[in-house]
């Protein structure tokens, strides 16, 4: 291939202008909004296809407007701070590329659903980490501590590698329709963090998570509409795990 | 430092471990679970089989008159086929109900005003249904015996 080299604009990447929509709240509210009433604001920047949507944000924030709020720490998808509906879908502002987006049309960014929001795309997590201190997330056992490692076959490690992969973003449990209409319910993320402990050999806790899953605010909410799937920015199959959860439940087997 | 002092705002309270053996019986919820589970898949077989029965053999749609139901009636497995299909679809389509007013209807009052509504429904519903299916009568005595399924012509 002889017309790469001749090229001389390899490797450049065109600037656009992009438009982002976002659904901003003040809770000490402004001349034209309320305290905490929700209006949509357009912001215009430039930015490279290659950009993510957490790049544009900055570029609102850093040059444009300065009072614009929301949530991120390292940026790079590990973390999960930036979870947000943009599009219409809970992802990951940091991990979402603009060109992914079809940045001809205005991009739509809002809060994630179903927490009460505190300010422009920042929601009040703590409903969503009460339910996950439920289950209890650490490790359960009986008798005296080993002076050595708990071990486990790479096998048994197998059984639950997808859920140790949760970054705690909220993307799952926010585009979960029976969570934004049943403030009960522990949310997929919670029923995640139950069944990393529970499918692990080293834990001996399993049924005491499990008395708590079968509750009524527990896995029997669960309708599989697999907005959780779909939306975990790890790749975790949730609906999956729920139905582990309802399987050793039904079966009485782990 | 005191844990007394007016500046101690002390961290979310995480539940006390307790570890026990032994499987989990099941609640309500759970049996609800296993019901629309096993419910579904039956009414689907009764569903199709029924439509299957009415509108794709003999004459089709146009078969479908007094005569036709009343003969069917006549026979038990019909009956029972009927009257499983009634009972089930009910329930099934109650308790989907249900899970929608548990989820939708927050105000206590509203939630039981729904609640008890819908258990009318479904039990008055079962109860005509079962005394339609149970208690039918194919042949009429004061009826146009045109109208009437064939064996009627015998009874008479």
């Amino acid at each position: 291939m002889t017309a790469t080299a001749e090229s001389p604009a390899v490797g450049e990447v065109k600037a656009m202008q992009v438009t982002l929509r976002i659904l901003r709240s003040k809770p000490e509210g402004s001349d034209e909004h309320a305290p905490g009433e929700q209006y949509w604001q357009e912001f215009q920047v430039e930015a490279h296809a290659t950009d993510r949507v957490l790049d544009a944000l900055h570029k609102i924030k850093w040059e444009q407007d300065g009072s614009l709020a929301f949530r991120r720490s390292c940026a790079h998808g590990v973390c999960g701070s930036d979870a947000m509906r943009i599009n219409a879908r809970n992802r990951l502002a940091c991990k979402t590329l603009l060109k992914d987006l079809n940045p001809a049309k205005p991009i739509i960014v809002e809060p994630i659903k179903g927490l009460p929001v505190e300010k422009d795309l920042i929601v009040d997590m703590e409903p969503f980490f009460a339910s996950y201190r439920e289950i209890m997330p650490f490790l359960m056992t009986t008798g005296s501590a080993p002076t050595r490692e708990r071990l486990q076959s790479p096998e048994e490690r197998q059984r639950f590698d997808d859920t140790t992969k949760c970054i705690m973003c909220a993307a799952c449990t926010t585009s979960c329709p029976v969570f934004w209409t049943d403030g009960q319910y522990f949310g997929p993320q919670a029923i995640v963090g139950a069944h990393r402990f529970i499918f692990d050999s080293r834990d001996e806790g399993q049924w005491d998570r499990l008395e708590i899953l079968n509750d009524k605010a527990g896995v029997w909410k669960c309708r599989t509409a697999f907005n959780c799937t779909e939306a975990c920015p790890r790749g975790i199959e949730v609906t999956k795990a729920i139905s582990e959860v309802k399987h050793a439940l039904t079966t009485g087997e782990i | 430092m005191t844990a007394s002092s007016p500046e101690f705002v002390p961290g979310p309270k995480i539940k006390e471990p307790r570890i026990r053996s032994g499987r989990v019986r099941p609640g309500a919820e759970q049996w609800s679970w296993r019901f629309m589970r096993i419910s579904g898949p039956i009414l689907v077989v009764l569903i199709l089989t029924h439509l299957f029965v009415n509108l794709m053999t003999g004459d089709g749609i146009s078969q479908i008159d007094f005569a036709f139901v009343a003969g069917k009636w006549a026979a038990p497995l019909w009956q029972w086929w009927d009257f499983l299909m009634l009972a089930l679809a009910m329930l099934h389509g109650g308790n989907g109900m249900r899970l929608l007013i548990n989820d939708y209807a927050h105000r206590a009052w509203l939630k039981k005003l729904l609640h008890g509504a819908l258990g009318v429904a479904v039990i008055g519903i079962i109860v005509l249904g079962s005394l339609v299916i149970w208690t039918f009568d194919p042949c009429p005595v004061d009826a146009d015996l045109s109208l009437l399924p064939s064996f009627c012509e015998d009874v008479r």
